[in-house]
């Protein structure tokens, strides 16, 4: 199964549609709960990232028996060093991201704490592309 | 020790936003945050969420989070998008105008006990 969901930089009410549509597919699917939790936990954070950081972005779902990929590609300001992002606690969301409850420097941990399988490639001034892979067994 | 909504209801004078049909419903655990992503790092999802966060994403939260329960504290409102999700979702929305403090403070005292 292949979906795909379009993000607008900034539009913080729509923040977390795509995690929700991709939630009710994988609850029809009879997705393990547990296992349903950590894929869109670190779906929406990703999600938001996108929201927080980036002009506009896309959401590539790839579903087969084994194992769910989402490929999140934005066009935005990329991420200059990739592991001080990782860290807890650095951040640099504006004051906006932080009043949406978000931008504490915990989205990027949580996602790699919630992937099986996470990789991210970034170019400065073009963008970011993160890849989240969970296994459904 | 378990607590029924409706009870948590009247220690903490609440008003039901939407969910009344669930107020039957028994909490042993809460949690209490403004920042959605410890929210997000929460592996139990038998709780309640305490916050004094009103915007979508404190509902979007809950949804991934599998959350079924939320109190605004600090007299916060939910609006109507809100209550649109909050309702395809489910969710139990009740609102109070103590502070947090205060909120988390009465629920202790009453048995309800914190995650960690």
């Amino acid at each position: 199964m292949h979906f795909t969901f379009d993000i607008e930089g900034g539009n913080f009410s729509k923040a977390g549609f795509a995690s929700s549509e991709i939630k009710k597919i994988l609850k029809q699917l009879n997705v393990d709960p547990k296992i349903i939790k950590r894929i869109v936990v670190a779906l929406y954070e990703a999600e938001v990232n996108v929201v927080a950081h980036a002009y506009k972005g896309k959401i590539t779902v790839d579903i087969d028996t084994e194992k769910i990929k989402v490929i999140l590609a934005d066009e935005g300001p990329g991420i200059p060093d990739i592991d001080l992002a990782m860290q807890k606690g650095y951040s640099t969301a504006s004051a906006e991201v932080r009043e949406m409850g978000f931008g504490a420097g915990m989205g990027l941990p949580n996602i790699k704490n919630n992937a099986d399988e996470l990789h991210i490639r970034s170019k400065v001034g073009i963008g970011t592309e993160v890849e989240i892979i969970n296994y459904l067994g | 020790m378990q607590m029924k909504l409706s009870e948590a209801i009247k220690i903490l004078n609440a008003k039901v936003v939407c969910g009344e049909e669930k107020l039957d419903s028994e909490i042993g655990y809460a949690f209490a945050s403004d920042l959605m992503s410890d929210v997000l790092t929460l592996d139990t999802n038998n709780l309640l969420l305490i916050t004094g966060l009103a915007n979508l994403q404190t509902i979007r939260t809950a949804e991934m989070s599998d959350i079924q329960f939320i109190i605004f504290c600090r007299n916060k409102k939910v609006n109507e998008e809100m209550l649109v999700l909050a309702d395809e979702n489910q969710l139990v929305v009740l609102e109070c105008a103590y502070s947090m403090f205060k909120t988390c403070g009465l629920l202790f005292q009453h048995g309800i006990q914190p995650l960690y």
